[in-house]
């Protein structure tokens, strides 16, 4: 079998010589001519290309720049809606703080007083604005007879406001007695919570300016 | 088994009662003339025949009960006993009355009461009940055969055929004064305070609106309702005048005063009271309409006056020393006109007592948890008031002269009850 191996190679060898005999000559290429106008009219394609490319990319940055510019005048402007907004919402809030009253009483303590004062500028500002009062008591006492009280604590509320130059047309008063207690619970804590005064902006809290 | 001996015992309990009641028919007196307040003579109700006889016999024995004028012997079973009575029978039973329930000749109801003292029949009466059997209208024509029997029997009209009209859930509902029938007033989207007008047929309430409180008028058959408050603010406590004609109230924009309105037209608002900027409400009638009784927190604490109807004359009702001195309020005049019952606190919570306004005693009706809005029945003996002893503010019936009381509403919270009169068979 071994002495196989010899004449194999011999074969693979004349394969090899075979093959690398040279093929028959191609013809001739013919003279290449040139064409200055067909090289001018690339160069200018690809300038025109180029500079094609350039104002693309130029428009795009601008483009790119005009948005972020526009984003950030959005961002700021809606930042500064937010914080009118909140600012807003918290005078709102403000307005609406509760007063509170002693058993049985409709005086105004020095805080209740305070609390007020902070309600007037905002009544000042917006001389559209309606507000409502609305009285209530604790479960404490007659039921009926806390309707009644809770109405002059609502009144003592407009009282005052209107003593310091608020128009009395501007404020409605109501009273809920005990039925619509803030807090629920039978005990001093619930009950102080209970004995008050509400502040509700009814007409122009929508277009409320700041003072 | 249980039934027969709570029967029996009850009927030997019964014949001690009645010894005097049995000795003043020895002396030939007539039953209708021998009651006397705080005796419950004894009545027998026979077994009910005809239709419905199981309801009838439980309603009618029900409002002799609640009327606690009478005691009701009412066997549940036994034999119809037709013809005539063996008096000696009932009479060894206790009872100085038979009540015998039947079938009328021709249809309808027969009601029978007889004199056991006497042996006689006292008082006869058929009649035809043509509301639907089991029907509210027919229960209420039941339980005015029961308010007859029990006139027949102590010359005092009972009060079965009545309602109570109170608040549940910020919403006007009535009850039957035994309980039956609840029902929520249609249509009231916020009532409360009702009074009734001295026909029964119309309800007087405050409810809330936009602009505060409102007093209205409400037929309750038609449910035809009329604003009577003439200004905005606080407008509550109504209540009738015992002719009808007119509605006084609570009115105010800052402090309240009573006001009174002409019902049928004619003169104006008139201003009853001159509370100079204190709470002034919840009027109530005197019952032939020349005084009346209200709270007045003209001291700087709720306390109860009497005035004329016009607001003259007003003195402080409530001046005796009795529970804590800081508040008085929620008055109903007795339609007997003696006496005024209210609402005082005594240790920090609210009982219900009475004044008298002959001596200005004071009595005491309630003890347990906190109990207030206190209104008259018809009779002048029942109170229904609001409670908590039983965990949630409900409507309660008081026997102010036994002390008896009865839960009358249940479920959720229920306050400011006001008593109908008697309500009579609709024409």
């Amino acid at each position: 079998m071994n002495s196989r191996l010899p004449m194999l190679a011999t074969l693979a060898a004349a394969a090899v010589v075979m093959s690398a005999c040279p093929s028959p000559t191609p013809p001739a290429a013919p003279t290449p001519v040139v064409n200055q106008d067909s090289i001018n009219a690339a160069r200018a394609r690809a300038e025109a290309e180029a500079a094609d490319r350039a104002r693309r990319e130029a428009e795009a940055r601008a483009a790119a720049e005009r948005e972020a510019a526009a984003r950030t005048a959005r961002e700021a402007e809606e930042r500064a809606r937010r914080e009118a907004a909140a600012a807003l919402e918290s005078a709102r809030m403000a307005f609406a703080t509760k007063i509170f009253f002693a058993l049985d009483q409709s005086t105004l303590s020095a805080e209740a007083r305070a609390i007020l004062d902070a309600k007037l500028p905002l009544l000042r500002t917006n001389a559209n604005v309606r507000i409502r009062i609305a009285g209530h008591t604790d479960e404490r006492g007659s039921d009926e007879y806390n309707i009644a009280l809770g109405q002059r604590r609502a009144a003592a509320a407009k009282r005052y406001l209107v003593d310091n130059g608020v128009a009395a047309d501007r404020i409605d008063v109501v009273s809920f007695g005990e039925d619509r207690p803030a807090a629920m619970g039978s005990d001093e804590t619930a009950w102080s919570q209970n004995r008050r005064d509400e502040f509700e902006i009814i007409v122009g809290g929508e277009t409320l300016r700041l003072p | 088994m249980t039934r027969v001996l709570r029967f029996t015992s009850r009927a030997i309990a019964l014949l001690a009662l009645l010894a005097p009641a049995l000795r003043a028919q020895d002396s030939g007196v007539r039953i209708g003339l021998t009651y006397t307040a705080g005796s419950r003579p004894a009545v027998y109700l026979l077994p009910v025949t005809g239709p419905y006889s199981d309801s009838i016999r439980a309603i009618v024995s029900r409002d002799l009960d609640f009327g606690d004028r009478v005691s009701v012997i009412a066997p549940d079973s036994g034999a119809p006993v037709n013809g005539p009575l063996n008096y000696q029978l009932y009479s060894r039973l206790g009872a100085a009355a038979v009540l015998r329930i039947g079938q009328a000749m021709g249809g309808g109801i027969s009601v029978e009461l007889h004199e056991v003292g006497a042996a006689r029949l006292l008082q006869k009466k058929d009649l035809r009940i043509s509301a639907e059997p089991l029907s509210a209208e027919w229960r209420m024509a039941l339980h005015r055969v029961s308010d007859e029997v029990e006139e027949w029997i102590t010359g005092v009209r009972g009060i079965a055929a009545t309602r109570i009209a109170f608040n549940r859930g910020g919403t006007l509902w009535t009850v039957d004064a035994d309980g039956a029938n609840l029902r929520q007033v249609p249509g009231v989207t916020s009532g409360f305070s009702p009074s009734w007008h001295p026909n029964g047929r119309m309800i007087a309430y405050a409810g809330y609106a936009d602009d505060g409180s409102h007093v209205y008028v409400r037929d309750l058959n038609s449910g035809n309702t009329r604003r009577v408050s003439f200004d905005i603010g606080v407008n509550i406590t109504p209540e009738f005048s015992p002719d009808g004609r007119s509605l006084a109230f609570a009115y105010g924009s800052d402090a309240t005063d009573l006001w009174s309105v002409q019902l049928q037209g004619g003169e104006g608002p008139v201003r009853i009271t001159v509370g100079r900027g204190s709470e002034n409400a919840q009027p109530t009638f005197s019952p032939d309409g020349r005084r009346i009784a209200f709270t007045s927190g003209r001291l700087g604490r709720p306390e109860i006056y009497i005035s004329d109807a016009d607001g003259t004359n007003p003195q402080w009702l409530t001046t005796t020393g009795f529970g804590d001195q800081s508040y008085r309020s929620d008055p109903s005049w007795a339609p007997d006109g003696r006496s005024v019952a209210f609402q005082t606190q005594i240790e920090g919570r609210f009982q219900v007592a009475t004044i008298n306004l002959r001596d200005r005693s004071v009595k005491q009706h309630t003890i347990e948890g906190i109990n207030e809005q206190p209104s008259w029945s018809p009779d002048g003996r029942h109170l229904v008031f609001t409670s908590n002893r039983g965990g949630s503010r409900q409507m309660w019936v008081l026997d102010t002269e036994s002390g008896r009381m009865r839960q009358l509403t249940s479920g959720a919270p229920a306050r400011m009850g006001a008593w109908s009169p008697r309500l009579l068979a609709t024409p």
